[in-house]
């Protein structure tokens, strides 16, 4: 009984340290594609995280889909916009093959990874060394996973709404 | 704080106070007859030292927050009005950062002194535990307190650090965002922070205090790692060691003004005089030196959660050490084996320490670091766990003096004084 009312009078206490109302509002942003040409990523600040949009090129969603899946160190999609189970393949990384839009967050510590460089033409996280490929998949270094795909939806075809 | 009381109150004042709160009692059989085994060396003026240093910080600190903003949008500016517009503040502020840095090394010292005279053996176990305990709190204040001034290094220090505790499975992205107060560390992030920071050196305070309270149970512990046995092998606290202590603090400091007055960001790392950025890491983020060496740790594991698990268990290790250490000998001036094992332990620290602080693809010679790094750490853990252990039943030490007076004095002089 007592051990019941110190844990209610110490939840408060605890709890007060989660995210507040204010930061749990969920924020969205709407980006334009048009200027971004083949190639090219930008970086988008989202809910304080940074964003990665990249506009890939043939060649990179070609090496990307070459890769055999069950050679990844992290065989999931890890993408809000598919299904928890859905495998790593490039497919299911993205909603549009040449749109790849991931949180620029490596999954290890969370640095912000630097785009192409690395082994695998992805991103290289110089913080410990974690590299990712053209799909944003981790595929050498100390990161368990790989880059998160965060919840999008095209607009149009060159707009994009994510969150 | 322990054993028969040798004080007597002078006056009726002192009497009519010593019937109520015995205070000018306790200071007198603490800092005054305390009796102090009469052959400690220069490494033993660290304590002392670690409570003047704990003093500074303090002192400056509650100063610097009296000109502090803890707030995402202020807190850069308002330490750049502290370095530019306040009074003093320049010296304030380095005193204070570069306190951290002369804290870390005191207690460095202090710590290998304890490891190579076996300060840590029985019946002293309490006194290692407790000051492990404050090592990590002074390693926690410390953290706290570099992310306060809101710079690259703090933002994106703040952000690994408190990332090693998504590595728990289940929970540990949860336990993440209860750190931040947010999804990533932003303004509720620093404002803990800054309470924290302001709270944990009052807590070390009152740990320090336990410390010392539990040293001086047994007593000091001295370089040869013998008991005390007689009177003839101790001094009074005051004045033989007030003085000692006194004269080393002053060598002390002189080489803290040195890097306050000459040399003030020789610790820092000019990354942080830019202001933090969420959307840009910089290429080479090194933790204070002071952390290095686990940092190196972290890194040269290829795991996340093993990493966090080596990292931390290279501390954890230490509250193990007096049970790890098998040999009935205290001090390595006996322990032959021990002693040259001892010294590889100390080399491994310094290597883990230069390693952490280069870039993790780094080779010298050609030999890449992230190597050397996985050699120091095998070593460090191989030194507790395995060696420490061994060592203590196979090493044959050399012969122990009769008592400190003997070693000190000769054979003739300590009879004449008994």
């Amino acid at each position: 009984m007592a051990a019941v009312g110190a844990a209610a009078a110490a939840w408060p206490f605890i709890d007060q340290m989660n995210p507040s109302a204010a930061a749990l509002a969920l924020s969205t942003v709407e980006v334009d594609l048009a200027p971004v040409a083949a190639g090219q990523q930008i970086v988008v600040k989202w809910r304080g995280h940074p964003l990665f949009i990249r506009h890939r090129t043939p060649a990179e969603i070609d090496s990307a889909k070459k890769v055999d899946v069950a050679t990844l160190p992290d065989p999931l999609a890890r993408n809000a916009n598919k299904p928890d189970s859905a495998s790593a393949a490039d497919e299911d990384r993205v909603i549009k093959p040449e749109w790849l839009v991931l949180i620029g967050v490596c999954t290890h510590l969370g640095c912000t990874p630097t785009g192409f460089e690395g082994d695998y033409g992805g991103w290289l996280c110089h913080c410990h060394g974690s590299q990712y490929d053209t799909s944003g998949r981790i595929r050498k270094g100390p990161a368990p996973e790989n880059l998160a795909v965060p919840p999008y939806a095209f607009l149009t075809d060159t707009r994009v709404k994510v969150g | 704080m322990s054993g028969p009381s040798t004080y007597t109150p002078k006056s009726g004042f002192e009497k009519w106070i010593d019937q109520r709160l015995p205070l000018p009692r306790l200071m007198h059989d603490t800092m005054q007859t305390f009796p102090t085994p009469r052959n400690l060396n220069i490494w033993y003026t660290f304590g002392g030292i670690l409570t003047f240093c704990l003093g500074v910080q303090i002192l400056t600190g509650i100063v610097l927050a009296m000109h502090y903003v803890a707030n995402a949008g202020l807190a850069f500016d308002s330490v750049e009005a502290i370095m530019r517009d306040v009074n003093y503040g320049w010296l304030i502020r380095y005193i204070h950062s570069n306190g951290a840095s002369m804290f870390f090394l005191a207690v460095y010292i202090h710590m290998f002194r304890g490891l190579y005279y076996g300060s840590y053996k029985a019946p002293r176990e309490l006194i290692w535990i407790i000051g492990v305990l404050i090592y990590l709190l002074m390693m926690a204040t410390a953290f706290f307190g570099y992310v306060l001034p809101w710079g690259q290094m703090s933002f994106w220090g703040a952000t690994v650090i408190t990332n090693l505790f998504s590595a728990i499975p289940v929970v540990g992205s949860h336990i993440a965002t209860w750190l931040w107060g947010d999804f990533a560390v932003g303004d509720a992030t620093l404002n803990r922070f800054f309470s924290l920071h302001y709270l944990l050196p009052f807590i070390i305070a009152g740990v320090v205090g336990l410390h010392i309270w539990a040293l001086h149970v047994p007593g000091n512990n001295n370089p040869l790692g013998i008991d005390v046995k007689s009177p003839q092998d101790t001094v009074p606290f005051h004045p033989y060691y007030t003085v000692k202590d006194a004269f080393y603090l002053c060598l002390f400091v002189v080489v803290f003004a040195t890097f306050v007055f000459y040399a003030p960001n020789f610790f820092g790392n000019p990354d942080n005089y830019q202001q933090a950025n969420p959307l840009v890491t910089p290429p080479d983020i090194v933790p204070e030196w002071y952390l290095l060496p686990f940092y190196a740790m972290l890194r040269s594991i290829p795991n996340k959660l093993m990493g966090v698990i080596v990292m931390g268990g290279a501390i954890v290790t230490l509250f193990f050490l007096p049970w790890l250490d098998t040999s009935r000998v205290r001090s390595c001036r006996f322990r032959p084996l021990m002693k040259q094992f001892f010294w590889a332990f100390a080399v491994a620290c310094v290597i883990l320490g230069y390693c952490g602080a280069q870039s993790v693809d780094a080779t010298v010679a050609g030999i890449p670091l992230l190597w050397v790094a996985r050699l120091a750490t095998l070593y460090y853990f191989l030194f507790f766990w395995i060696l420490m252990p061994i060592i203590g039943l196979i090493e044959t030490p050399k012969k122990l003096p009769a008592s400190i007076a003997q070693s000190v004095l000769g054979d003739t002089a300590a009879a004449a004084a008994e």
